[in-house]
C-alpha cells in the first residue's frame, strides 16, 4: 500500500468533471483538460481553507437556527412558536416518539454528524494523518450523501404554511429560523464540496 | 490518452505557471464572517428587545401554562409567561412572565394583573375566547410614577380595564338589593355605566361605587337621584298592584337607575355631591323632599287585619305618611287589648296648607304643633281605620273631620301625640252584609223547593198527555189536509179537463157575445131588418173598413 505511487509522482493531473487523468506535459498554460477543456486542478486550491470557511459559516448559522422558531401557528387553540427542538419534545412527550426520531434525525443529528465528519476531515488532512484513510474516504461520501435529507424540516415547514391557512381555525407561518436552517444545511453541503477527498490520500513530508 | 510509461524527470516537467489566486479564499471568509455578523446583530436585537421580567403572586395558577400564556393590554400581547412556581410558603402562585421592551412603561406601581379566564353573567360574557384559546393575563395600567417588577394579581378583573373617560360617584345606601359589580346603570333605559365597586361600610350600611360613562355623566346633576332597579318591584299595597322593572337584564343582574329628582331650587354653583343617597326604589327616589316625620300614635278597640307596616295615612284624601308600628297593647281597667298604631306623619307633604300653617307659627315647636292639633281635634278630627280595597281586604288610616263623633280627650303634650279614634265603617258594612246573610237565610227555602217540584210534575204530566193523543190527530188531520190540497191543486192544473172546457166555454161565449154585438150593431143601423129581413150587403166604400163590418 505505501508503494502505491501518486499520481503527482506520475506526472497525471485527473479532471474532476470527466474523469480523465491528463499526463501534466500535455496540458497547456491555461491548465484546461485536454478532453472536456473544463479547468484541471492537481489538487483543488485552498480547497481546506474553503472546507473550513464553510464549515464554521454553518456551525455559526445551527446556533440560531436551533434559537429561533421555525414555524408560528396561530388558530382557536390559541398561538406558539416552534422551535426544531422544542417540536421534538412535544412529538416526543406526545407519544409520537417515532416522528420525534425521525426529525432529531434528520434536523439535529444528520447537521451535527456532518461538522464533526467535516472537522475530523479536515484535522486529519491538516495533520497528515495516514490513519484509516479508507474509512476516512468513506466517511467523506457519506457526508456527501446525506446532505440534502437535512432538507426534511424545511420542506415540513414549506409544506405546512402553504397548507394550514385557514384564516381563525389556524394559520402557520414559516419564521427566520427555518431560512437559517436551510442555510446550515446549504453552507455544509458547499463545505463538503469544498473539500478534496483526494488529499486524505496525500502523503507530504 | 497517452500517458508517459516513465515517470519525466523532474527537470522535464513545465514549470507550473503560479496565479494569484488568493482572493478566493478571502471571499470564502466572507461566508462566516457573515454568518457571525447576522448571529451577533440578532444577539443585539434580542437583548435590545427583551423587556422587564416581572413576576406577579396569584392564589391559584389555574391554566397558566409556561411559555403559553400571554400577558395582554388591550387585547395586544405585551409578553409571555416564562415560569409557574409556588411561592416559599405554598400558599401563593408566583407567576413570572417576560415583557416586551415597550410594555416596560405599563409597569406601575398600582399596575394591576388579573387572569382572563370566560365569565358568563346575566349582564354581560366576556372572555369567550379564552375558552378556546386558554387564559391570558390581563394588565391595567396605573397612573404612579415608581417603577415596579413584582405585583399581586387580583382574583377578580377590575369591572374598568382600560381607563374610559367618565365619571365616578359613590352612592350610598340602606341595603344594595340585587346588585353586582358590572351591572348596569340606566338613565331613561340608556344603559350608561356600570357598578364597579360595591362595599359594605363598618354600619352596615353599603357604599356602592358606580361609574358612569362620557359623555354620559353630563346627565349626572346634583338634583340626580339614584334608585335600584334590581329585579321586579312588585308591590300589592292599598293602591293596587304596582309592577316595575328598569330591563330584563336588570330585573336579573340587578341594576341602577338615575335621573333628575323633583326640580327644587339648587344653587346654580352646586357641584356634584360626593356621595348620593340611594333610594330602594323610583316612588322613593322622586318623591319630593319629606322632611322631618312626626310621630302619631292611635289606639283602636277593633281589630285591623289587613293594616299593615307602611299602610298610608291619608289626611283628607291626601297621603301624608305611613304606618311604622302595629302594635297591640293591654288595658288593665277593662282587661281589653287595643291596637295600637303608630304612624309617621310628614307634615310637608301638605303642600300649600303646611305652608300657610308655617307662616302663621303653628308647626314651629312641639307645643304649637300640641296645641293646634288638639284644635283640630275639637271639630272632630278623628282617625279612622278604612278598607282601602274590597279586593285586598287592606286597610289605611283616615285622618278625617268627623264632628258627628262625641267628644274625646286630646292631650296635646303627649308625646307621640295621641289622636283620638272612631271604629272603621268596614266593620258597618260588615253588619249590613251579615242583615243580608240572615235575611236570605230566613226565607222558606225548602218550601219554595217542595212546591217548584210540584208544579214541574204537574206540568211533565201535561206534555206527556198532549204528546200521547193530541198530537197522533193531529198528525191525521195534517195528512187529510194534505190530500185535500193536492186534489185542489190538480183540479186547477192548466191541463185539467176543468180548465179546458172553462176556457172552450169563455171561447165560445165570447164569439156568442160579438155575435150578438154584431146583430145589436145591424138593428140599431136597420132596425127595419126586425121585420124585412137582412138586406144583401154592399161592398164597403171605404178600404180602412172597420174589421167587424167586414166580417159576416
Amino acid at each position: 500500500m505505501t508503494a502505491l505511487r501518486q499520481s503527482l509522482e506520475l506526472g497525471l493531473v485527473l479532471c474532476r468533471t470527466c474523469g480523465l487523468a491528463a499526463s501534466r506535459a500535455s496540458l497547456d498554460a491555461d491548465w484546461r483538460c485536454p478532453r472536456c477543456r473544463s479547468r484541471i486542478e492537481h489538487r483543488t486550491p485552498f480547497s481546506t481553507e474553503k472546507t473550513l470557511a464553510w464549515l464554521i459559516a454553518g456551525i455559526v448559522f445551527y446556533i440560531p437556527a436551533n434559537l429561533l422558531p421555525v414555524m408560528h401557528t396561530s388558530g382557536l387553540m390559541g398561538e406558539a412558536d416552534s422551535t426544531i427542538l422544542g417540536g421534538i419534545f412535544e412529538f416526543w412527550r406526545s407519544g409520537d416518539w417515532d416522528i420525534a426520531l425521525l426529525i432529531f434525525i434528520a434536523s439535529v443529528a444528520v447537521p451535527f454528524t456532518k461538522f464533526i465528519a467535516i472537522g475530523l476531515l479536515l484535522l486529519s488532512v491538516r495533520n497528515n494523518s495516514r490513519w484509516q484513510q479508507h474509512q476516512r474516504t468513506a466517511l467523506y461520501r457519506i457526508v456527501e450523501f446525506i446532505g440534502y435529507w437535512s432538507m426534511l424540516d424545511v420542506i415540513v415547514v414549506a409544506l405546512t404554511s402553504a397548507l394550514m391557512q385557514f384564516q381563525v381555525l389556524g394559520t402557520a407561518e414559516p419564521r427566520a429560523g427555518i431560512a437559517f436552517f436551510c442555510a446550515v444545511v446549504v453552507v455544509t453541503m458547499l463545505s463538503a464540496l469544498s473539500f478534496d477527498p483526494r488529499l486524505i490520500w496525500d502523503r507530504r513530508a | 490518452m497517452s500517458t508517459a510509461p516513465t515517470p519525466p524527470a523532474e527537470e522535464e516537467l513545465p514549470t507550473p505557471a503560479v496565479r494569484n489566486r488568493r482572493w478566493i479564499p478571502r471571499l470564502v471568509w466572507v461566508v462566516p464572517i457573515a454568518a457571525a455578523a447576522i448571529g451577533i446583530s440578532l444577539l443585539i436585537r434580542n437583548w435590545q428587545n427583551a423587556g422587564p421580567q416581572i413576576t406577579i403572586t396569584f392564589l391559584s395558577g389555574e391554566g397558566i401554562q409556561v411559555g403559553k400564556t400571554l400577558v395582554k393590554y388591550r387585547d395586544v400581547t405585551v409578553g409571555r409567561v416564562s415560569d409557574v412556581v409556588l411561592s416559599a410558603d405554598h400558599k401563593t402562585v408566583v407567576v413570572s412572565a417576560d415583557l416586551s421592551k415597550d410594555a416596560a412603561s405599563l409597569l406601575n406601581a398600582d399596575t394591576q394583573f388579573w387572569v382572563v379566564r370566560p365569565r358568563i353573567g346575566v349582564g354581560s360574557v366576556s372572555g369567550l375566547d379564552t375558552l378556546l384559546s386558554g387564559v391570558y393575563i390581563g394588565l391595567k395600567t396605573g397612573t404612579a410614577t415608581r417603577r415596579e417588577r413584582e405585583f399581586a394579581g387580583l382574583e377578580n378583573p377590575p369591572a374598568l380595564s382600560h381607563g374610559p373617560r367618565g365619571r365616578e360617584l359613590q352612592l350610598h345606601a340602606a341595603r344594595a338589593g340585587s346588585l353586582g359589580i358590572g351591572a348596569p346603570v340606566y338613565f331613561r333605559r340608556f344603559q350608561v355605566g356600570r357598578v364597579i365597586d360595591e362595599n359594605l361600610l363598618p354600619d352596615g350600611s353599603t357604599r356602592v361605587t358606580v361609574f358612569v360613562d362620557a359623555p354620559y355623566d353630563g346627565f349626572v346633576k346634583p338634583v340626580t337621584r339614584f334608585w335600584n332597579a334590581s329585579g321586579i318591584d312588585v308591590r300589592l299595597g292599598a293602591d293596587g298592584l304596582n309592577v316595575q322593572t328598569e330591563s330584563l337584564a336588570a330585573v336579573l343582574a340587578g341594576g341602577l337607575a338615575f335621573d333628575d329628582g323633583p326640580t327644587e331650587v339648587v344653587p346654580a354653583a352646586a357641584g356634584i355631591p360626593g356621595e348620593f343617597t340611594l333610594y330602594k326604589n323610583e316612588t322613593e327616589a322622586m318623591a319630593p323632599p319629606d322632611g322631618e316625620p312626626q310621630f302619631i300614635r292611635m289606639r283602636f278597640t277593633q281589630a285591623l287585619r289587613g293594616l299593615d307596616v307602611g299602610a298610608p295615612v291619608e289626611f283628607v284624601g291626601v297621603n301624608i305618611g305611613s304606618v311604622v308600628a302595629v302594635d297591640l297593647g293591654y288595658e288593665p281597667q277593662d282587661r281589653s287589648f287595643p291596637v295600637i298604631v303608630t304612624a309617621k306623619l310628614y307634615p310637608r307633604r301638605m303642600g300649600t296648607a303646611h305652608e300657610v300653617l308655617t307662616a302663621q307659627g303653628k308647626t314651629g315647636s312641639d307645643e304649637t304643633i300640641g296645641a293646634f292639633v288638639g284644635t283640630l281635634v275639637n271639630r272632630g278630627l278623628r282617625a279612622q281605620p278604612r278598607s282601602a280595597s274590597l279586593l285586598t281586604g287592606k286597610l289605611y288610616i283616615a285622618l278625617d273631620f268627623l264632628p258627628s263623633s262625641p267628644r274625646a280627650a286630646f292631650d296635646p303634650s303627649s308625646r307621640p301625640l295621641e289622636l283620638p279614634t272612631v271604629n272603621g265603617s268596614f266593620q258597618e258594612l260588615e253588619a249590613s252584609v251579615g242583615g243580608l246573610v240572615k235575611k236570605v237565610s230566613g226565607l222558606p227555602l225548602e218550601q219554595i223547593a217542595a212546591d217548584l217540584h210540584t208544579d214541574l210534575k204537574d206540568l211533565h204530566d201535561t206534555l206527556s198527555e198532549l204528546h200521547g193523543r193530541v198530537l197522533p190527530s193531529a198528525l191525521d188531520t195534517l195528512s187529510a189536509l194534505h190530500g185535500t190540497l193536492d186534489s185542489a191543486g190538480r183540479t186547477l192544473d192548466l191541463e185539467s179537463p176543468l180548465q179546458r172546457s172553462l176556457a172552450e166555454t169563455l171561447s165560445e161565449s165570447r164569439s156568442t157575445l160579438q155575435a150578438v154585438r154584431e146583430l145589436a150593431d145591424y138593428l140599431d143601423r136597420h132596425p127595419d131588418a126586425l121585420l124585412r129581413g137582412r138586406r144583401p150587403q154592399k161592398m164597403p166604400q171605404r178600404p180602412a173598413a172597420p174589421s167587424l163590418e167586414a166580417k159576416p
